[in-house]
C-alpha cells in the first residue's frame, strides 16, 4: 500500500498535464478528437487532484505539501527543487486547474486547425501555471514564470486573429525587458543570500539600497504581467487577437502572476523597498483604475473593452496588496480570484456570440435578450460580478481592497471609488448595447440560445460567482491567516538592518568571493 | 435558532427564484400565484411581527451566517428586529403585496410576466435585507441590490431606448451616491474599528470630538462620516443634485413606480438617517445640511411638479418633494415624524401611482394629461381612489376630529421644524409650507386635467376606456384604507410625548428633542390653510378659469421655462459628466495609450530598430570597393585613436 499522503502531490499536479502531452504525442495516429478527449480528461484529473488538495489544506497558514530535494550546487549556491503552497497560492493553483478544462471545452468546436498542437500547448501552459504558483525555489519559479510565455505566445501567434503577429510581438517586447531585469535580480538575490530557497529569501534581510534596485527590477517584470499602467497596452492587442480559450487563460490566470509576484516577491522578500514605494504603487494603481476605466468607455470592440476593464481590476489588486493591511491583502487575493472567474466568463460570453456572428464589434449586436434569454441571464450575472455588486464575487475583493487602502490613504480609496462608478458605466453600457434594444441588426435575430456545451462552461462559473459573493469565507478562511502573516511581517520588516554598499560587481558569479 | 418571521423574509427570494428560473416552464399563471402567494404570506407575518416587536417589545438580532470578515472587520448576514425595522418590514411587505396582486391585472398583456414577477420579488427581498441589516455592509448589500432591481425594472421593456437610458442613468446616479456611502463605511471602520450597529452606536458618544484625516485634511470625524453616508442617502432618495434619475425612472411599468420609486426604495435614505440617528445626532453640521438639502428638495421638486404634463412625472416630482419633507424632518431630529411620514406616504403615494396606472391602463397607455379629461365617467372607482390619495397627500383634515394620513404626518414634521428654532429649521418650515400649497395645487391640477372636462385625446382611445378589473382595484382599496387610516391610528405611537421610550425603545436616538406642544395656533393651522388654498385654486384654474394657467405661464416667461425644463439639471449633467467622461476616455485612449505609450514604447522601439536595421542593411551594398572604403576609414580612425598619446 502506498501512503497517499506521502505522495508529492504538487509535483504530480504540476506534471500531470505533461503526461497528457506525452500521451497525445505517443498516439501519433490519434485524431484531433482523441487529442481533445485526452486533454480534457487529463485536465479534469488535475482538477480532481486540486480539489483533493483543497480538502486536505490546513487553513491555519504556513507552507504546506512541501517537497524538497537538492538539485545542484552552483557557485556556492545551493539549488533546490522545492515546492509548496500557502493561502496565497492555494486558490490560484485551483483556478488554473479549474479554468484549463473550461477552456478546452470552450474551444472544442472552435479550433479547427491543428487541434492536436493546440491541446498540447494548453496542457504545457497548465503545467507552467501550476508550476509558477507552487514553486518555492527561486530559479524554479523563474523558469516556470517565463515558461508560461512560450505556449501563450504560440496560442496567440498561431491560432490568433488577423493581427496576431503584431499582437504577439508586442506581448513579447514588453515581457522581454521585464524578464531580463528579473533574471538579474533573481541571480543577485540568490548569490547574496547563498540560497535559492524562497522561504529563506523571505527571511533574508537585504540592505535597503539593494532592495530598492531589486524591487525596481521586479517591478519591470510584474508590472508588465499584471499589467499596470503604463505598460498595459499589450493586453488589449493580445486579447483581441487571441482565440477565446487563449483570452480566458490570459485574463483568468496569466494576469494573476503579476499580482502573485508582487505579493510573493516584492512584499515578502523586499519589505523595506515595498514600504518605500507604496506611494508609487498607489499612484500607478489609481491611474490604472481611472484612466483605463475611462478608456474602456470609448471602446467599440468587446474584447478590447473587457481587456481594459481587466487592467482596472488589476489596479485594485496592486492597490490592496501595497496597502500592506490584512484587509487590503485579502482583498487583493479575492479580486484576483473573482476576476479569474468573471473575466474568464466574460471572454467566454464574447466567444459565444463570436462563434455565431464572427464579429466582436459591439455595434453589430443588439436586443439579444429577446432571442437568447438564457445567455442574457448568465451574462448579466457576470456583468454584475464585474461591476462589483454586493452578493457577487466582485464585491468582496473590491470592498476589502478599498477598505485596506482607506486605512492607509483616503485619497487612494476615493480614487478607487471613482473607478467603481466608471466600472458600472462601461459594463452596463456594454450590456445595454449588446442585449437590450431592438432585435433589428442583420443576422442577430437568427442567433440561437446557448448550446449544452456552452451551458456546461458558463453555468459553473456563474454559480461560483454567486457562491463567492454570498459565502466568501469558503475561500477566504484559508487565505486570511497567510495574508495576516504577510501584512504583519511586511510592516515589521519595513525598516531593516543598517545599509551596506551594494555589490554591483557580481563577482561571485565568476567564482570570486564576497567583496 | 432562526425565528419564523426571519425565515419569512426569504419568501420573496424563493418566489423570485421560482418565477425567474422556472417561470417559462411553470407558465405565467403559476408564476403569479407563487410570487403573490409568498408575498401575501410575508405581509401577514410582517404585520404580526410589527405587533410583536413594536407593541410587545420583542426586539433582538438573529445572526444567520458569516459574510465578510477580515482582521477585525466583521460583517455578518444578520436580521435586526427593532421598532424601526419592524415598521419598515411591515410597510414594505404590505405595499409590495398590493403591488404584486395589482401587477397580475396591469401586466396581463405582457409577454414576460414571470420575469416581471421575479424582479418584483427580488426587489422586495433586497429591500428587506436593507432594512433589517445589522451592519453597514449588509445595508449596502440591500442598498445596491434594490438599485439593481430598480435598474432591471426601469429597463423592463428593453426594446425601448428611452427605458434603457433611464435604467442606466438610475444605476449610475445611485452609484455616485453609493460612492459616498462606501467611503463612509470605510471611514467607520477606520475610526471606530467596527461596522456593526451595536458596537458602533455604543462607541460614538465618547468620540464626538474626534478628528480624522480625510483627503489630506483633518476633519471632525463624526460630521465627515455622517456627510459621506448622507451622500448615499441623497442618491437613493433623489435629493437635489442627485435627483435626476427619479423622473426618468417613470419609464418603467407603473407598478414599479408605485413600489420602488414611491413607496419603498426611494425612502431608503430616510430609513438610513433614522437607523444612523446615533451618528447623526452627534454630527450637528451634517444634520443642518440634511435639513437644508431636504427643504430645498421639497420646494424645488414641488415647483417642477406644477409644470409637468406627464401624469407619472407629476407624481414622481411629488414623491421627490415629499422625500424632502422626510429629510428635513430628520435634519431637525424629528426622526419619528420622518418615519411616520414615510409610512403614510408609502400608502397614499402607492395608491396615487397605481391609480394613475389604472388611468393609463384605461386609456391604452396614454400618459400625457393634455390628452386626457373626463375619465371620471369611464372609471368612477379610480376617480374616487385618486381623490382619497390626493387628500392624503395634501394633508387635508379637520383638526381635532379626523384627517387623512398625510394630515398628521406632515403636520408633525412642520411643527417639529418650527419648534426646533434653528435658522435651518425655520427655513425648512417656510419652504415646507410653500411646498404644501404647491402639493395641493398640482394634485388637483392632475385630478381636474385627468378626470374632469371634455376628453382631449384620440376619441377612439376613449371608446375603449374602462374601469380596471377587480384584481387591480382590490389592492387599491387596501392602499386607500391605509391612506385614510395610517395617520390617525398609529398617531400616538409616532407623535405621543413618550414615543421614544414607549414605541421606539432605543431604535432611534434623539439628543435634543423639541417639544412641539404649546406652539402658536397659526403654526398648527398654516399647513392646512396652505393645502386648502392650493386645492381650491387648482379647482378654479382648471375647472372654471381654464385660460388662467396659460396666461400665468406666459407672463412668467423665462422663469416658467426654467422650471418646465426642470432647471436644466439633465442638460448640465449630460454636458459635464456624460460627455466629459467620454471625452476623457477618448483622450486616455487616443492620446494616452496610442500616441504616447505605444508610440514611444513598443511601437516606437520597433520602429527605431527597423529604421536602424534598414540603414545597416543599406550599408551592405555588395560592392567590394564600398567595403574596402569602410575598412580604410576604420583603420584611419583606429590609428588616430592610438596615436593620441
Amino acid at each position: 500500500m502506498v501512503d497517499i499522503s506521502s505522495l508529492p502531490l504538487l509535483s504530480i499536479l504540476t506534471f500531470l498535464p505533461l503526461a497528457g502531452v506525452v500521451l497525445i504525442l505517443l498516439l501519433q495516429k490519434a485524431s484531433d478528437g482523441v487529442a481533445k478527449q485526452i486533454a480534457f480528461w487529463t485536465s479534469m484529473l488535475a482538477l480532481g487532484l486540486a480539489a483533493w488538495m483543497v480538502a486536505r489544506f490546513d487553513p491555519h497558514g504556513g507552507f504546506q505539501f512541501v517537497e524538497e530535494a537538492k538539485w545542484m550546487s552552483f557557485g556556492g549556491v545551493e539549488l533546490f527543487y522545492k515546492k509548496g503552497i500557502d493561502g496565497l497560492s492555494l486558490w490560484l493553483v485551483v483556478a488554473s486547474a479549474f479554468l484549463t478544462p473550461v477552456c478546452i471545452l470552450a474551444c472544442w468546436d472552435g479550433v479547427k486547425e491543428r487541434a492536436r498542437s493546440f491541446m498540447i500547448a494548453f496542457l504545457v501552459l497548465e503545467t507552467m501555471m501550476i508550476g509558477t504558483f507552487t514553486a518555492l525555489d527561486f530559479v524554479l519559479f523563474y523558469v516556470f514564470f517565463e515558461g508560461v510565455l512560450l505556449p501563450m505566445f504560440l496560442i496567440i501567434g498561431v491560432w490568433g486573429g488577423p493581427g496576431r503577429v503584431h499582437a504577439a510581438y508586442k506581448f513579447f517586447l514588453y515581457t522581454l525587458l521585464g524578464s531580463v531585469l528579473m533574471l538579474l535580480a533573481v541571480v543577485a538575490m540568490c548569490l547574496h543570500a547563498g540560497t535559492t530557497d524562497m522561504t529563506a529569501l523571505m527571511r533574508a534581510d537585504f540592505p535597503v539600497s539593494w532592495q530598492i534596485g531589486l524591487w525596481l527590477a521586479f517591478l519591470a517584470s510584474f508590472a508588465v504581467k499584471t499589467p499596470m499602467w503604463p505598460v498595459h497596452t499589450w493586453l488589449p492587442y493580445a486579447h483581441v487577437e487571441a482565440p477565446t480559450a487563449g483570452s480566458v487563460i490570459l485574463a483568468g490566470i496569466l494576469l494573476k502572476m503579476g499580482g502573485y509576484g508582487f505579493i510573493r516577491v516584492s512584499l515578502q522578500m523586499l519589505p523595506a523597498a515595498s514600504a518605500a514605494f507604496t506611494d508609487l504603487m498607489f499612484v500607478l494603481s489609481g491611474i490604472a483604475i481611472v484612466a483605463t476605466s475611462l478608456t474602456a468607455l470609448v471602446q467599440t470592440d468587446m474584447k478590447r473593452l473587457i481587456a481594459y476593464s481587466s487592467v482596472a481590476h488589476m489596479g485594485f489588486v496592486t492597490m490592496g496588496a501595497f496597502s500592506r493591511t490584512p484587509q487590503g491583502l485579502e482583498g487583493a487575493v479575492m479580486v484576483m480570484l473573482s476576476h479569474a472567474l468573471v473575466s474568464s466568463a466574460l471572454f467566454l460570453c464574447v466567444g459565444v456570440i463570436y462563434d455565431r456572428l464572427h464579429s466582436r464589434e459591439i455595434a453589430r449586436y443588439g436586443g439579444l435578450a429577446s432571442n437568447m434569454p438564457h445567455y442574457a441571464f448568465l451574462a448579466m450575472i457576470f456583468t454584475l460580478g464585474a461591476v462589483g455588486l454586493p452578493g457577487t464575487s466582485g464585491f468582496v475583493g473590491e470592498f476589502l481592497a478599498m477598505q485596506g487602502a482607506f486605512l492607509v490613504s483616503t485619497w487612494m480609496a476615493a480614487v478607487a471609488g471613482l473607478g467603481v462608478i466608471l466600472g458600472a458605466a462601461y459594463m452596463l453600457w456594454l450590456y445595454r448595447r449588446v442585449f437590450f434594444g431592438r432585435l433589428d441588426k442583420p443576422g442577430v435575430a437568427a442567433m440561437k440560445d446557448l448550446t449544452f456545451k456552452e451551458y456546461a462552461t458558463l453555468a459553473p462559473l456563474a454559480v461560483l460567482v454567486l457562491v463567492m459573493g454570498v459565502q466568501p469565507s469558503l475561500f477566504k478562511d484559508s487565505i486570511a491567516p497567510t495574508m495576516r502573516d504577510i501584512a504583519e511581517t511586511a510592516k515589521a520588516r519595513a525598516n531593516p538592518a543598517p545599509d551596506v554598499p551594494p555589490p554591483f560587481a557580481l563577482n561571485r558569479l565568476t567564482g570570486g568571493g564576497a567583496p | 435558532m432562526i425565528s419564523i418571521a426571519t425565515a419569512s423574509l426569504f419568501a420573496p427570494l424563493l418566489g423570485a427564484a421560482a418565477a425567474g428560473l422556472f417561470g417559462r416552464r411553470m407558465g405565467d399563471r403559476a408564476s403569479q400565484y407563487v410570487t403573490c402567494g409568498l408575498m401575501l404570506f410575508l405581509a401577514a407575518v410582517a404585520c404580526w411581527k410589527f405587533y410583536d416587536v413594536a407593541v410587545l417589545g420583542h426586539a433582538g438580532v438573529e445572526t444567520l451566517a458569516r459574510w465578510i470578515d477580515s482582521g477585525t472587520l466583521r460583517a455578518d448576514w444578520a436580521v435586526k428586529w427593532d421598532t424601526l425595522s419592524a415598521v419598515m418590514v411591515a410597510v414594505v411587505a404590505v405595499v409590495s403585496a398590493c403591488v404584486h396582486v395589482y401587477s397580475i391585472g396591469y401586466m396581463s398583456h405582457d409577454k414576460s410576466i414571470p420575469r416581471f414577477m421575479a424582479y418584483l420579488s427580488l426587489f422586495t427581498f433586497c429591500m428587506l435585507m436593507l432594512v433589517t441589516a445589522d451592519n453597514l455592509v449588509q445595508m449596502f448589500f440591500g442598498w445596491e441590490g434594490v438599485g439593481l432591481c430598480s435598474y432591471l425594472l426601469i429597463g423592463f421593456w428593453f426594446g425601448k431606448e428611452s427605458a434603457n437610458s433611464a435604467s442606466i442613468k438610475a444605476f449610475l446616479v445611485n452609484r455616485v451616491g453609493d460612492f459616498g456611502f462606501i467611503l463612509g463605511i470605510f471611514g467607520c471602520f477606520a475610526v471606530f474599528g467596527t461596522v456593526e450597529f451595536g458596537p458602533l452606536f455604543a462607541v460614538i458618544p465618547s468620540l464626538s470630538t474626534l478628528t480624522m484625516p480625510f483627503l489630506g485634511m483633518s476633519l471632525p470625524a463624526l460630521d465627515t462620516l455622517a456627510l459621506l453616508l448622507f451622500v448615499g442617502a441623497m442618491g437613493k432618495s433623489a435629493q437635489l443634485f442627485l435627483h435626476t434619475w427619479l423622473p426618468d425612472a417613470m419609464e418603467g411599468p407603473t407598478p414599479v413606480s408605485a413600489l420602488i420609486h414611491a413607496a419603498t426604495m426611494v425612502t431608503a435614505g430616510v430609513f438610513m438617517l433614522a437607523r444612523l440617528s446615533p451618528l447623526f445626532e452627534h454630527a450637528p453640521f451634517a444634520l443642518s445640511l440634511v435639513t437644508i438639502t431636504g427643504a430645498a428638495t421639497a420646494f424645488i421638486a414641488a415647483t417642477i411638479g406644477l409644470t409637468q404634463f406627464d401624469i407619472k412625472r407629476v407624481i414622481a416630482y411629488s414623491t421627490m418633494s415629499q422625500l424632502g419633507y422626510m429629510f428635513f424632518a430628520a435634519g431637525v431630529s424629528a426622526y419619528s415624524a420622518s418615519i411616520f411620514h414615510l409610512m403614510t406616504h408609502a400608502f397614499f403615494k402607492a395608491l396615487l401611482f397605481l391609480g394613475a396606472g389604472s388611468v393609463i391602463h384605461a386609456l391604452s397607455g396614454e400618459q400625457d394629461m393634455r390628452k386626457m379629461g373626463g375619465v371620471r365617467q369611464a372609471a368612477p372607482k379610480t376617480y374616487m381612489l385618486m381623490w382619497i390619495g390626493s387628500l392624503a397627500l395634501a394633508g387635508i383634515g379637520i383638526p381635532g376630529f379626523f384627517g387623512f394620513a398625510g394630515f398628521y404626518s406632515k403636520d408633525a414634521i412642520l411643527e417639529a421644524t418650527y419648534a426646533s428654532g434653528t435658522t435651518a429649521g425655520l427655513m425648512a418650515f417656510w419652504l415646507g409650507i410653500a411646498a404644501a400649497f404647491m402639493t395641493a395645487f398640482y394634485s388637483w391640477r392632475l385630478i381636474m386635467m385627468t378626470f374632469h372636462g371634455p376628453f382631449r385625446g384620440d376619441p377612439h382611445a376613449y371608446d375603449h376606456a374602462h374601469e380596471s378589473p377587480p384584481v387591480m382595484l382590490l389592492p387599491l382599496y387596501v392602499l386607500a384604507a391605509g391612506a385614510i387610516l395610517a395617520g390617525i391610528m398609529p398617531l400616538k405611537w409616532f407623535t405621543g410625548p413618550e414615543n421614544l421610550s414607549e414605541f421606539w425603545r432605543g431604535a432611534i436616538t434623539v439628543l435634543h428633542g423639541h417639544d412641539a406642544h404649546g406652539l402658536p395656533l397659526w403654526v398648527r393651522l398654516l399647513p392646512l390653510a396652505a393645502a386648502l388654498s392650493g386645492l381650491i385654486l387648482a379647482v378654479l384654474f382648471y375647472g372654471k378659469w381654464t385660460a388662467m394657467p396659460g396666461k400665468i405661464a406666459a407672463a412668467l416667461g423665462p422663469v416658467y421655462r426654467l422650471v418646465f425644463h426642470k432647471y436644466y439639471f439633465d442638460e448640465i449633467y449630460n454636458f459635464i459628466f456624460v460627455r466629459g467622461a467620454r471625452a476623457l476616455g477618448r483622450m486616455t485612449y487616443d492620446l494616452g495609450d496610442n500616441r504616447a505609450i505605444d508610440a514611444y514604447g513598443p511601437d516606437g522601439f520597433s520602429m527605431i530598430s527597423k529604421a536602424v536595421a534598414r540603414r545597416v542593411a543599406a550599408l551592405q551594398t555588395g560592392y567590394i570597393y564600398h567595403y574596402a572604403f569602410a575598412v580604410v576609414i576604420g583603420l584611419v580612425v583606429l590609428l588616430l585613436w592610438w596615436g593620441r598619446w
